[in-house]
């Protein structure tokens, strides 16, 4: 499958996972065609070109599937190999970033997504807890990862910053709705400026979903995941 | 890191998760100093170097630890650069091995665990029945990843080989001790052969457990569980 052949992504605008593939897109200046999935009802699509996971997103290249996000990313970057590198050269660098990654989406993403999961008070706090713990680990990764530089990748945005910036949208607005902190200027201010940083960057801007727009899909999607009863 | 720097990979005999890293370096050819690790009595340089998960294995190359069972077999791969290659080289075959390995442990290990360590009938049952399941799901992956060659990564192991073929000791013990098939010729013949061929290459059969010896080691990690966890009546 060549660099010129057509480029199409299921997804959802509101999606971290997506936004991850998109983020990358956009590095490697990729034409491709967003085919936006209603989370609520899987099309036929879909389900056709995953059907072991039936998820978003799906880069679709030519005719060929490609499933799961950071497998997609790994993906672009070994066919876009004129474009700027999204994985770190060195070995070990690459293997620190895909640490990094397995990490926010095994651990770090389970605690988080506990956080709007529930509506009792005891749960949500152990989560935000474990959330703000898992900040710490990851605020300290950055430093190593970074080396002084503005982002995970150094100069360059790379792999783990497309891990961890998919979720900043999806931080702000939990952390406005449960009226807390989880990036904290006390406790992880080199991830804030990074967030900052991130945030701003060309390939990022028009990704990166509003905050208030992403509010308000929020609140009408979350009661419905967690089975909130109906108001009276 | 070099790659005559020094190489020792913290593991013990009978984990799945070592045996990815032990076959990988065998492949490559790479000596290594094995370290066979007291799960229960974490030694000081395992909790040093994974202090984040404090679990096996840890290849440790020259000063630097690298985590993570697949993360280790590509580490191997992209620094021991001879061949055979261990992922392939074209960028969507690699994708189709990185999904299939991911799948393993995302869904298909937790099922295996469930069964061998699980309580309960009903829930054992559906346990089986989902690992069948995803068994048949891989048996079509190795008819389109092997292209009618012997393995998964074609003629040589590679990455998918490795990631699902370090749990057949555990699949035959779980098979015994449940009476029941999970690899079967009915339902997932090419498998079955597949898993001979792959117990019997050099890389492999030095370091997969006798399946008696993992049984036996089996049967006295389970009662451990058991005594932790009882059944509540």
């Amino acid at each position: 499958m060549g660099e010129s052949d057509e480029v199409k992504l299921l997804g959802a605008w509101p999606s971290p996972l997506a936004i991850r593939a998109r983020i990358a897109f956009n590095i490697k200046n990729v034409n491709y065609d967003f085919i936006q999935e209603d989370v609520e009802a899987k099309s036929e699509l879909l389900l056709k070109l995953n059907p072991v996971h039936k998820r978003i997103p799906v880069l679709v290249h030519g005719d060929k599937p490609i499933c799961e996000s950071l497998i997609i990313v790994e993906y672009i970057d070994d066919v876009w190999s004129s474009g700027p590198s999204i994985l770190p050269s060195d070995p070990y660098d690459r293997a620190i970033a895909r640490f990094w990654a397995t990490y926010i989406d095994e651990k770090w993403f389970s605690y988080f997504k506990g956080i709007n999961a529930t509506l009792q008070e005891k749960p949500k706090k152990a989560a935000v807890d474990q959330t703000v713990e898992g900040l710490l680990v990851l605020e300290e990764a950055f430093v190593k990862c970074s080396d002084g530089k503005p982002f995970f990748g150094g100069d360059q945005i790379g792999y783990l910053d497309l891990a961890m910036g998919g979720y900043l949208a999806w931080l702000t607005v939990t952390e406005n709705m449960n009226g807390i902190k989880l990036l904290d200027q006390a406790k992880t201010p080199q991830l804030l400026k990074w967030a900052e940083r991130f945030r701003q960057h060309p390939a990022v801007i028009g990704v990166m979903p509003e905050t208030e727009r992403l509010t308000e899909y929020a609140n009408y999607i979350l009661p419905k995941m967690r089975g909130d009863n109906p108001p009276k | 890191m070099a790659e005559s720097s020094e190489v020792k990979l913290l593991g013990t005999w009978w984990s799945p998760f070592a045996m990815r890293s032990r076959i990988a370096l065998n492949i490559k050819h790479v000596n290594y100093a094995f370290v066979d690790e007291n799960l229960l009595s974490k030694s000081e340089l395992l909790l040093k170097s994974n202090s984040v998960h404090k679990k096996i294995p840890v290849l440790i190359h020259g000063d630097k630890p690298v985590c993570e069972s697949l993360i280790i077999v590509q580490y191997i791969d992209d620094v021991w650069t001879s061949d055979p290659s261990i992922l392939p080289s074209d960028p969507y075959d690699r994708a189709t091995a990185l999904f299939w390995a991911a799948y393993l442990d995302e869904k298909w290990f937790p099922a295996l665990k469930g069964i061998l360590f699980g309580q309960g009938e009903d829930a054992k049952k559906a346990l089986v029945d989902q690992a069948v399941e995803a068994l048949v799901l891989v048996e079509e992956a190795f008819g389109k990843c092997s292209k009618g060659k012997p393995f998964f990564g074609g003629d040589q192991i590679g990455y998918v080989d490795i990631a699902f073929g370090c749990f057949l000791a555990m699949i035959r013990v779980t098979e015994k001790f449940n009476d029941i098939k999970l690899l079967d010729q009915a339902k997932t013949p090419e498998l079955v052969k597949w898993a001979e061929r792959f117990c019997q290459h050099p890389a492999v059969n030095g370091v997969m457990p006798e399946t008696e010896e993992l049984a036996e080691y089996a049967e006295i990690a389970i009662v451990k569980m058991r005594d932790a966890n009882p059944p509540k009546s």
